[in-house]
């Protein structure tokens, strides 16, 4: 018996609770086997579930590290783990283990700032922990923006939660918006990119963008144009990760690897990395 | 025969290539060594007069990179075919895997290709320079003052001192003479592994199979290969895996893959020729063709465009299943 | 330092046998070397160096992690690790020794890879100085010096004998074991045997071969440089060169279902693989000139920026020997480097 640490050996995870949110993403609550959180974690910061016989695979944590009774995850049906998750009930076991990656600077870099959050579809999860954080310690940032858009009103993730909580929140702003027009709808339509540029922020913000790599880079480059610089614009990376501690060699980009050196990069650092993510 | 050489091939690319007939010449790009020659796609007369060369160590079947490198241009592409190659180039046109219109044959003859790997097991390692000297090679290693005179004729790959044809199936230009078919003792290997026990055979199969590292040069390198997508590449194959996770699952990739060119393979002998083990791998797939021989009458692979080979084909006078299992009390 | 006679060697290896497991370059049956655990008349291979590198005595290309036993929605998670016993693999060349160093920086950087770490505390390594090296051995662009192998144990061999000196302590300890049938002697055989070797080194074809081009920080030099293309043309995208490679170690991470339980194993990946990075919603590598420049990207350039400067390659030519279509570092260096021509 080898009594060393072993990271690529997880403990075991409970589904205490699955939400639908929308017809392709659900929301897992997840403890150990006696209840609780299974670690600590930062805004930004990853976990390795797996389902055995399955697979393993990366998933951002959804929930505030302030939350300190469970963790939850927002997971798109989008492969074989994931796939298998979806038909998942409350009370499977699965295996998690982490946490992985550098987080957002929430206690430095955006401490007394205001705060733009950017988000497409999925994207929204890993940031939720970071809105949710800052929400908690609501004291130490300056105004908070929150710009998130989806396909439709029914692929909006955490739309309750949205509606009943964060538009309510003294000092933050939500801007919803949705690819095309819908009944029942009378919010803005409109891509994230451009809804961003009609909106028209002041600069004096940090801004923290997340979604797929073309919403990502017409944000971008729309910030720059009203003003923006590089760094004050973060955003999350995601690329196959196998062992999640920068060893099994495939998730680098340049010489950064996203699930150690990131997954939270600042946009000026990655132009200093190839275009290869 | 007369040699063909380097610099009739240089110029006869470069004639095409200045005439326009062709926008790309697929060919043999120099090594550090004399030996380790790379496949390369020349498009200038500066770039073949410089990098091009033929040597005995051009063994590298070019059939199975049209399927790639076809699409890639807009003109015609220039391929040089020894008789071998030009078996796996009929197999891929009759396979549809590439557009005969965007290539121009040129068939050259072929006395055998040398294998590095028995030259350093007569002059040892340290080889700084490799001359061609009539039906020898002047190894110069840098142990020795003088250089070895090695005959090629002693250092043939496999699948050269098993040649089955100095004849070219298919080309739009023929440099050289023509060749013949041989009657060739290919089948040789075959039989005495036939004669074995099954207990030796199986021995003999585990001893070599074992070894493999499941890099899959063989398959990467094979012409009957083209599958866009490789069940063994699949991970809702059930099978797909880049590590033998058990001594039984390397013979099944093996035996699985022979299976699939069965009766499509020319016996070009890339796998073994690439098989950085050394696993005479060309034996599972001739043992098929020596079968299929037995069984359904002579077929060669590639021999023409467009045949139906015997197992895909039904004809009345068909073996049954029956007599296959009958024969193997007798055969093997 | 000590000495024996090489009509005595079996006897060591006999010996040492007896405390721990010993592995060995022995003849494979295709006249090529292998790594085999030594028994009772087994030969040491005369020949410069194995097809496979040692790397799988720490870095297995198959190693199972843990088991699984599911039941209903309940799983458990099986700890399958076992202590390593002593090992001692000797004969390895001074490239392969560096290896280790290079595979250590990455398995034992922090979080420690306790598989990997076991086995390395287990291991002793006996290096063998070179006395003929092949036209592709570079292992001097790297620094190593062929006739100073590292090591827990160096040796030498000449044409009778075998010379010893331990660097460690666990070196010391192996030798004597090993006392009985060894004796004292001085440097000057050894000596004689570096220079022989030093000479011979001299004359490599690719003495001139530098890393001056490469390093940490030079992504930028060489990341859009249009050779990449030619490069990689012929590339089979085959895993041959990644898989004898000493240092290349790249792993994925599996499950078998074996119908009784879950094995989690681990295998040896390449990043020459077209599915290597290929995620549910796409790949970010969909080339095969993709892949052909991380491969040498990250032994020249990513490598050396996160491991202060040191190189991702030992120069042991087996690339350069197994490459189907003979590609390899060292053309790499030299067109992307710019000493071609």
């Amino acid at each position: 018996m080898n009594n060393r640490e072993e990271t690529l050996i997880p403990q075991i995870g409970v589904i205490t609770d699955v939400r639908i949110d929308t017809p392709d993403i659900k929301t897992f609550r997840v403890v150990t086997l006696d209840g609780k959180k299974a670690f600590d974690h930062r805004p930004g910061q990853c976990a390795m579930l797996s389902v055995p016989g399955v697979g393993e695979a990366m998933f951002s944590i959804t929930s505030s590290p302030t939350n300190e009774e469970y963790m939850e995850f927002s997971i798109k049906k989008c492969g074989c783990v994931t796939d298998w998750l979806h038909q998942a009930e409350v009370g499977q076991q699965i295996t998690i283990r982490g946490p992985y990656g550098k987080p957002f600077p929430v206690d430095d870099v955006f401490a007394g700032k205001n705060l733009l959050f950017i988000a497409g579809g999925v994207g929204l999860a890993p940031l939720r922990s970071v809105i949710n954080y800052c929400r908690h310690y609501r004291d130490r940032y300056g105004d908070i923006d929150i710009v998130y858009g989806s396909r439709s009103k029914d692929d909006l993730l955490d739309y309750q939660e949205i509606i009943d909580e964060w538009s309510n929140d003294a000092g933050v702003k939500v801007h919803l918006t949705i690819d095309n027009p819908q009944d029942g709808w009378d919010g803005h339509v409109g891509f994230v990119p451009s809804y961003v540029k009609e909106l028209g922020f002041d600069t004096n913000k940090t801004a923290v963008l997340c979604g797929p790599p073309i919403m990502i880079k017409f944000t971008l480059e729309g910030l720059c144009e009203i003003g923006f610089d590089k760094t004050q614009i973060y955003t999350t990376l995601e690329l196959r990760m196998k062992c999640g501690v920068g060893k099994c060699g495939r998730c680098n980009v340049g010489a950064k690897y996203v699930c150690k050196d990131g997954p939270v990069f600042r946009c000026d650092e990655l132009d200093e990395l190839p275009d290869e993510y | 025969m007369q040699k063909i050489t380097q610099n009739q091939l240089i110029d006869k690319a470069v004639s095409l290539l200045e005439n326009g007939s062709v926008s790309a010449v697929l060919g043999w790009h120099k090594g550090e060594f004399g030996y380790d020659v790379t496949p390369a796609v020349f498009k200038t007369k500066e770039d073949l007069k410089e990098n091009f060369v033929y040597s005995d160590f051009c063994g590298v079947n070019f059939s199975k990179y049209l399927v790639s490198k076809t699409d890639r241009f807009d003109g015609k592409i220039l391929v040089f075919l020894k008789p071998c190659d030009t078996y796996s180039f009929n197999q891929l046109l009759t396979e549809h895997r590439f557009d005969r219109e965007k290539v121009y044959a040129v068939g050259i003859p072929c006395e055998g290709m040398a294998d590095i790997s028995k030259i350093k097991n007569i002059t040892g390692e340290g080889i700084s320079e490799i001359k061609e000297d009539g039906q020898n090679l002047l190894v110069t290693t840098i142990y020795e003052d003088k250089p070895v005179s090695v005959p090629v004729n002693d250092v043939l790959l496999e699948r050269c001192v098993n040649c089955k044809s100095k004849k070219h199936v298919a080309y739009d230009e023929l440099l050289g003479e023509e060749g013949d078919v041989i009657d060739s003792q290919r089948f040789d290997e075959v039989a005495k592994i036939e004669a074995m026990t099954p207990d030796e055979r199986f021995e003999f199969w585990q001893n070599e199979l074992s070894r493999c590292i499941r890099c899959n040069a063989c398959r990467d390198a094979c012409p009957a290969c083209t599958c866009e997508k490789c069940v063994f590449d699949n991970p809702s194959s059930g099978v797909e895996n880049k590590a033998p996770a058990n001594s039984f699952e390397e013979k099944m990739f093996h035996i699985i893959r022979a299976y699939h060119v069965a009766g499509r393979c020319t016996d070009c002998g890339e796998c073994s020729r690439v098989c950085p083990q050394n696993i005479p791998l060309h034996l599972l797939n001739r043992k098929f063709i020596k079968d299929m021989n037995e069984f359904y009458g002579e077929y060669q692979a590639g021999e023409d465009v467009g045949s139906r080979a015997p197992l895909v084909d039904y004809t009345q006078d068909d073996l049954e299943p029956g007599e296959v299992f009958d024969r193997r009390d007798t055969d093997a | 330092m000590l000495k024996c006679s090489l009509d005595k060697i079996n006897l060591i290896f006999a010996e040492i046998s007896k405390t721990a497991k010993l592995y060995l370059p022995v003849d494979d049956i295709d006249k090529s070397a292998v790594y085999k655990k030594w028994e009772v008349g087994m030969n040491w291979s005369d020949a410069l160096n194995t097809v496979r590198s040692p790397k799988d005595f720490f870095f297995p290309q198959m190693e199972n992690l843990m088991e699984f036993k599911t039941e209903g929605k309940n799983i458990e998670v099986i700890d399958t690790r076992s202590e390593t016993e002593d090992f001692v693999i000797f004969g390895v060349r001074a490239c392969d020794v560096k290896s280790f160093e290079i595979l250590d920086r990455v398995f034992l950087a922090e979080p420690v890879d306790s598989y990997y770490a076991s086995r390395r505390e287990k291991g002793i390594i006996v290096s063998t100085a070179c006395s003929k090296p092949a036209e592709t051995c570079f292992c001097k662009t790297f620094g190593i010096s062929p006739e100073e192998p590292l090591g827990d144990v160096s040796t030498w061999k000449t044409e009778n004998e075998i010379f010893f000196k331990a660097n460690t302590k666990k070196g010391e300890a192996l030798l004597e074991k090993i006392k009985a049938f060894t004796e004292d002697c001085d440097k000057s055989a050894v000596n004689e045997q570096k220079e022989k070797i030093c000479r011979v080194t001299s004359k490599l074809p690719l003495k001139d071969l530098t890393t001056d081009a490469f390093g940490g920080g030079k992504t930028e030099n060489f990341f859009d440089n249009p050779a990449w293309d030619e490069l990689s043309q012929a590339c089979l995208g085959c895993g041959t060169c990644t898989f004898v490679c000493p240092t290349c170690q790249c792993y994925d991470i599996k499950d078998f279902n074996t119908g009784n339980g879950v094995i989690r194993f681990r295998c040896w990946d390449s990043c020459m693989y077209s599915d290597f990075t290929k995620m549910a919603h796409g790949n970010n590598r969909l080339t095969q000139k993709e892949r052909f420049r991380q491969r040498f990207m990250h032994k020249l350039v990513y490598y050396p920026e996160n491991n202060e400067g040191v190189f991702s390659c030992v120069g042991c030519g087996r690339c350069l020997a197994k490459c189907p279509i003979s590609m390899n570092i060292v053309k790499v260096m030299k067109k992307i480097g710019g000493s071609d021509k």
